[in-house]
């Protein structure tokens, strides 16, 4: 856990330093003099050995005296607003595929084999093949452009995020249905089950007392993991839509040569991912008690 | 088993899986228009024609024209070509990169195996398209970079495959027969190592395919691939964007195109998948 940490800093810091030619020289923009160069150079630091460079960047951040190169406010006074952002749509996201996903995963594996399976799984294959700004283009077309219901981007009220979080979101139900599907079967098949069923107890209350307990550790698991994609993956969403988040705030400081927003941007995606894993093991472990003592 | 029957059984298989077909059907075509798009493309994808700007589908322009009113058929015909010519390379680049990292570590273990999976956890650990985001951003956006972006962000599932296939096969008793009559390490891991890990590799790399056309219209469309006026189907979602309001048939066809490559390829991988895993030989 430690040395992934350790290693995500170190590589989102080494972005600064994989530039082909002088960072310098890069950040100081075309027609800079070299007076200029030399006095960003001794700015940021790059005339420093790197590991010195590694430990200034590292303590800049958690001292808040890491600037955007572009605003020259505190980078983490950049990030945070937008993080938030990201985090909102994340949440609304997983809220809504975890229902569908769910939902769509229970039919299937009750209704196995019928038309409504093959249906959740035809969606399902859709849903890992969709490419996310496709997705979010159609969804523009239909229901911006066509039906003029909702709004086609920006931040607003609730029907700014609509669009967004269903987009974000749809590969994830397609996941969440799947390991619903394949955990309810797994389940249905178990001996208790058919007890149950043999006592003569009702099947809906066999479905939602003992087989859908029972198949919910798998389930919550991969939606944990998949709140984790949602953070890092939200990227591309955030482009179509103009849907204020990090990820799209990393996109635009490339642009800009903001390499720091670049670097603690990245960082700050990656880690909460890494986070967000550690959190979902521990739930995990705390949950199942099998798996406590390994 | 004598190889041709295993060939031949694999063959069976996927011709028993509908879903395997398709994909192969798709691939095939898609493969077929990138090789020949110079032929079949009704019109120079390039050429111009402010005159019929941003117009609808037509019997001139099946699929329309873009706001410089060049043809948008010939540019998604040209767009198979850009993203499986560059997916094909990083793709290949990255087989490479991994069979050689998850061979050593797999082959000689200890010290080596820890560290280069410690580094691969850690590439891992970067969420979807973020690491080649990353590349990118200190390279700068252009062709051979997003290759590289796309290879090193494709390696470690290749390195962790043949690692695994490298870890089941160690200890079986032909390669300490092969070590006893004096084998290099070399030339075990070229002639018995390596051969029995390509079924896993392939499927691998056939599912890798799909993510990396995916990633390249990702990173094209942010502005970070492929540079306009190069025919690439995220670069011209990306316009599309814009004049979405006007023309929402820019739209929907190089969407359609990429969304079609990159379930041919994923419903090939899982039918390759089914076909090649020993474990489901009895089915």
């Amino acid at each position: 856990m430690i040395p992934v940490i350790l290693g995500v800093s170190i590589i989102s810091f080494s972005i600064m330093h994989m530039i082909p030619g002088d960072p310098a020289r890069i950040i100081a923009g075309e027609g800079a003099t070299k007076q200029d160069i030399e006095a960003i150079r001794s700015k940021y630091g790059l005339d420093r050995p790197l590991i010195e460079q590694y430990f200034r960047f590292m303590k800049g951040i958690l001292t808040n005296d890491l600037r955007s190169i572009k605003t020259e406010r505190p980078i983490l006074k950049e990030i945070s607003p937008r993080f938030l952002n990201t985090v909102q749509l994340a949440v609304v996201s997983i809220f809504i595929s975890s229902i569908i996903g769910i939902s769509l995963g229970i039919a299937s594996a009750v209704r196995r084999n019928t038309w409504l399976d093959s249906f959740a799984m035809f969606f399902s294959l859709i849903g890992v093949s969709m490419p996310i700004f496709w997705l979010g283009i159609l969804l523009i077309i239909i229901f911006s452009v066509f039906l003029g219901w909702l709004p086609s981007g920006g931040k607003g009220g609730v029907e700014h995020i609509i669009l967004p979080a269903v987009t974000l979101g749809l590969a994830t139900s397609a996941i969440i249905a799947r390991m619903t599907r394949a955990s309810m079967l797994e389940v249905l098949n178990q001996d208790y089950v058919r007890t149950a069923k043999a006592f003569g107890l009702a099947k809906r209350k066999v479905v939602y007392k003992y087989v859908l307990r029972n198949a919910l550790i798998p389930i919550i698991t991969v939606i944990g993991l998949q709140f984790g994609y949602l953070l890092g993956g939200a990227v591309l969403t955030e482009s179509v839509f103009g849907w204020p988040g990090l990820g799209r705030y990393v996109v635009d400081s490339i642009f800009n040569r903001d390499y720091i927003a670049v670097q603690v941007g990245i960082m700050i995606i990656a880690m909460s991912f890494v986070l967000v894993n550690l959190l979902v093991d521990i739930f995990y472990a705390l949950i199942d008690p099998r798996l406590r003592r390994g | 088993m004598p190889k041709k029957s295993s060939l031949s059984i694999t063959v069976k298989r996927i011709s028993k899986n509908k879903g395997a077909l398709v994909g192969m059907f798709i691939v095939i075509v898609i493969i077929i228009v990138a090789i020949t798009a110079p032929f079949i493309a009704p019109k120079d994808p390039y050429k111009q024609d402010l005159l019929s700007s941003l117009e609808g589908p037509s019997l001139n322009h099946p699929f329309g024209t873009d706001i410089f009113g060049r043809d948008v058929l010939s540019r998604v015909i040209y767009g198979a070509r850009t993203s499986v010519s560059i997916s094909f390379l990083a793709v290949v680049i990255a087989i490479l990169m991994g069979m050689i990292a998850g061979t050593l570590a797999g082959y000689f273990g200890g010290v080596l195996d820890e560290i280069l999976m410690r580094f691969l956890d850690i590439l891992m650990a970067f969420p979807d398209i973020l690491l080649a985001i990353a590349i990118v951003a200190a390279l700068g956006p252009g062709k051979s970079n997003l290759i590289i972006a796309i290879a090193v962000y494709s390696f470690p599932q290749f390195a962790r495959v043949m690692r695994a296939s490298v870890l089941t096969i160690k200890n079986s008793e032909y390669i300490e027969a092969a070590k006893a009559i004096g084998e290099s390490h070399i030339s075990i891991m070229i002639r018995y190592v390596v051969p029995n890990a390509l079924a896993p590799i392939i499927v691998q790399a056939t599912l890798r395919m799909a993510t990396a056309i995916l990633t390249i219209s990702g990173l094209s469309f942010l502005g970070l691939g492929v540079k306009p006026p190069e025919a690439e189907w995220g670069t011209d979602l990306a316009m599309a964007r814009v004049y979405l309001e006007i023309a929402p048939h820019l739209g929907i066809f190089p969407g359609l195109a990429l969304f079609l490559t990159v379930m041919g390829f994923n419903l090939f991988g899982d039918g390759l998948n089914d076909a090649l895993n020993p474990r489901l030989k009895d089915r």
